[in-house]
């Protein structure tokens, strides 16, 4: 199947190398990193994860996304969904597959990296991501490829990959849980210490990982006549209002306990987020609130049916409760568990210019094996269905 | 098989080529000695020479695990005699000269170890 | 004849990944000994079931009477002195209000609020850091103490993230540019870029017989002993003294005892 990328249009190879020089050109900064250190990042003694981490587990989310796609086609027999599936899977692996660099970029010692492996240790919730998002990997690989090999040849895909597929909608739900442990486990690190942490990861991916799909895939209706369905962009749009709103809901759970128990150290992280300290905003601040316009301005477009089927009112929704979500989960995750440090008291935190740049780079490569897969997946699509594109 | 001649030369030549470094030392022409100074004072290793030439980094990473794991922080030779466990303490102790003894044999022999990142090497720190 | 060729690359391509597999564990599989030696504990070592401290705080009068502590310990394993929030500690002090922040009270006597207060790794009988590591590159010895090895730790910083009580340092810069000597301990390592350090309890120190540092450098102020042996110097202090701990709640049961 891969002979689909051989015959593409200019653009689209001017695409990949657009991307190809990027990746080269932050990987030199990366290299730089390798050579002086993780003090190229702005993270610290007291913050001492940052963007990286915060990229790492947005994207465990959009990962674990392709089962709001999977679940309803296989469980509930949802056919409309079955000709967007295989974008979902792929997009799934171009998302561990960032998820995988996210951590490398991160690490201080990355050469050393297979210790988790040579030196397996059941204690840590570390290990158990590593197995899960592997495994999600290859399942996704492995079926995504499969399906669209049966696909390509006009037949209906092996029996043995039927329970693959119900195994990788349990396996959805595990990387983000176990993700979500990775927090909620810490003695201490009160922003995080919640038992809702993993439910609001999972409401949050649902809305978010098929929001970034359905807008991608308008992009792909417009270089290409690839056309997603009507009702099956209803019925995804419908499954991101509900996810979308159990996600707003949960997160007023964690503002109500914090403040309602007016225990310190459970509200001072959400002071923080929101009001800043000493009468300071802090940069994440004006984020934070930001974020929340988006939220309920997306909800509030989402919700009504009749601008939820409006096409461009549904991708201006979308743009904003991918941006509000990625920003509760993206950014302020990660400052609100590290601010108020451990001494109580607040060290700042601000991604570097470099830090950016490196992280940018994980969205190339991203970006890059997304272009490769979805070219190939539309290529069958295309000789199986006779679309132009 | 089509081409038959070809393919099999082509293949018997590529197999010589790939094991050429195995032949080629065979005739043991090339051999050179790395040069290496052993320490002056001090006559016997912890074990017997050509244990530590072969085993000397496997033993390391076993010393270190003992040490710092199990608290194991004396080494009894297979000779009785006893060592306290310590790259820096123990080994660098008699061999003090980084360049003339570690340095040629893992330069000669294209491994970079990088225990000098941490530990200090003898008259390093000045 | 082609689909043929197809199951036989599928079966040798199978083979192969199998026989690889095989191979990758191999290294797992050979822990065996090395060394045709023996190992044996050192013959000097004081041993404990459970190392703790107790600080006599009243006993110092102001930061500058931990200088010597802080100079002592740092000097003994080269710790580096980085400026800015990317620092080094392994010894170090804060105000009361940012050691204990639970017990802190707006009336609170103005000598306590106003003392400082040495803090370090609190080698905790339930250490979370070890919890959470996921190479076993930190771990808890016999004895008590919480150990690093520097030479497994990749450098993931979830201890970091882990531990409640900012015991736990990253070198983000090489450290060898930044530290305290001159000239550096030569019979301790530094680190590498990298990796994650804190206090070891002076693990290296008490192997030959010697007290920790800061505890030698305290002149009697800081104890240090088993405390399951209840005729301790330590168990003695905590029997007579009122002792508080950085944030018991939290379930990770400190061995730092502070006399206030």
């Amino acid at each position: 199947m891969l002979e689909k990328l051989l015959s593409a249009p200019k653009t689209y190879y001017g695409w990949l190398g657009f991307l190809l020089c990027l990746i080269a050109g932050c990987g030199l900064v990366y290299w730089q990193q390798l050579q002086t250190g993780l003090a190229v990042t702005g993270m610290s003694r007291d913050v001492s994860w940052g963007l990286y981490i915060s990229q790492f587990t947005y994207f465990v989310g959009v990962a674990a996304s392709a089962v709001m796609l999977v679940l309803p086609a296989y469980f509930h027999h949802y056919k409309k969904f079955k000709r967007m599936i295989i974008f979902g899977e792929f997009m799934a692996v171009a998302a561990v597959v960032m998820c995988a660099l996210f951590i490398v970029v991160d690490l201080g010692q990355p050469q050393r990296m297979l210790n988790v492996m040579l030196h397996p240790t059941p204690n840590s919730i570390m290990f158990y991501d590593m197995l899960v998002l592997i495994g999600y990997l290859t399942l996704n690989i492995i079926i995504g490829w499969v399906t669209l090999e049966a696909e390509r040849l006009g037949v209906e895909p092996a029996k043995w990959i039927k329970p693959l597929i119900y195994l990788s909608i349990l396996w959805a739900f595990s990387i983000h849980t176990v993700t979500a442990f990775l927090y909620a486990g810490i003695p201490g690190r009160h922003y995080w210490l919640t038992a809702i942490m993993a439910a609001r990861f999972l409401s949050s991916a649902f809305c978010s990982g098929p929001a970034i799909l359905l807008l991608l895939l308008f992009l792909v209706q417009r270089l290409t006549d690839f056309d997603p369905g009507k009702d099956a962009v209803k019925t995804l749009a419908t499954i991101i209002v509900y996810a979308m709103c159990v996600n707003v809901f949960f997160y007023l759970l964690e503002i109500f306990t914090a403040f309602y128990s007016q225990i310190p150290d459970h509200v001072e992280p959400i002071i923080f987020l929101f009001a800043g300290h000493d009468g300071h905003l802090a940069w994440v601040g004006y984020w934070m609130w930001t974020a929340v316009i988006m939220a309920f301005l997306s909800l509030a477009i989402l919700i009504p049916p009749s601008s939820r089927t409006n096409p461009s009112l549904l991708s201006v929704a979308l743009v904003m409760l991918v941006a509000a979500t990625w920003i509760d989960k993206g950014l302020g995750l990660l400052v609100g568990g590290f601010t108020p440090n451990m001494y109580e008291t607040i060290t700042p935190y601000m991604p570097t210019v470099r830090e950016i740049i490196i992280a940018l780079g994980v969205y190339a490569v991203g970006a890059l094996v997304l272009s490769l897969l979805w070219k190939i997946a539309l290529g069958v699509k295309r000789k199986a269905e006779n679309f132009s594109g | 098989m089509y081409n038959a001649k070809t393919v099999i030369t082509g293949i018997i030549i590529f197999i010589v080529l790939c094991t050429a470094p195995f032949w080629v030392g065979l005739t043991g022409k090339n051999y050179k000695s790395t040069g290496i100074v052993l320490p002056k004072d001090e006559k016997n290793c912890v074990e017997n020479v050509k244990f530590m030439r072969a085993e000397h980094m496997r033993l390391l990473n076993e010393w270190r695990d003992e040490a710092l794991r199990k608290e194991n922080r004396t080494y009894i030779a297979s000779d009785g005699k006893k060592w306290s466990i310590s790259l820096q303490n123990t080994c660098l102790n008699c061999h003090s000269d980084y360049k003339e003894f570690c340095e040629k044999c893992h330069v000669a022999n294209s491994v970079y170890p990088y225990c000098w990142t941490c530990h200090i090497i003898p008259g390093e720190s000045k | 004849m082609n689909k043929n060729r197809r199951s036989f690359l599928k079966a040798a391509g199978l083979s192969v990944f199998a026989l690889s597999g095989g191979l990758a564990a191999v290294p797992g599989a050979t822990q065996a000994r090395t060394a045709p030696g023996r190992y044996d504990r050192g013959d000097n070592a004081p041993h404990a079931k459970r190392w703790a401290m107790v600080m006599y705080t009243r006993k110092f009068t102001g930061p500058e009477d931990y200088e010597p502590l802080i100079v002592a310990c740092h000097k003994e394993h080269n710790v580096p002195n980085i400026p800015g929030a990317q620092n080094i500690k392994w010894f170090w002090l804060d105000s009361y209000e940012h050691t204990f922040p639970d017990d802190m009270n707006a009336y609170l006597n103005e000598k306590i609020r106003a003392a400082s207060y040495p803090l370090l790794c609190n080698h905790c009988t339930n250490p979370p850091c070890v919890r959470v590591c996921p190479t076993q590159a930190t771990y808890k010895t016999e004895d008590g103490i919480v150990a690093m090895d520097y030479h497994r730790c990749i450098g993931c910083r979830f201890c970091m993230a882990g531990c409640p009580y900012g015991a736990r340092s990253f070198n983000f810069i090489d450290p060898r540019k930044f530290l305290p000597a001159a000239t550096p301990n030569p019979v301790f390592p530094t680190r590498m870029i990298g990796v994650v350090e804190k206090c070891t309890f002076c693990s290296e120190r008490l192997a030959a017989g010697k007290i920790p540092a800061c505890v030698e450098a305290s002149k009697g102020r800081i104890l240090f002993g088993d405390l399951e042996d209840a005729s301790s110097n330590v168990r003695l202090a905590l029997a007579s003294n009122f002792s508080i701990r950085r944030k018991p709640s939290l379930g990770t049961q400190p061995g730092v005892y502070y006399l206030i």
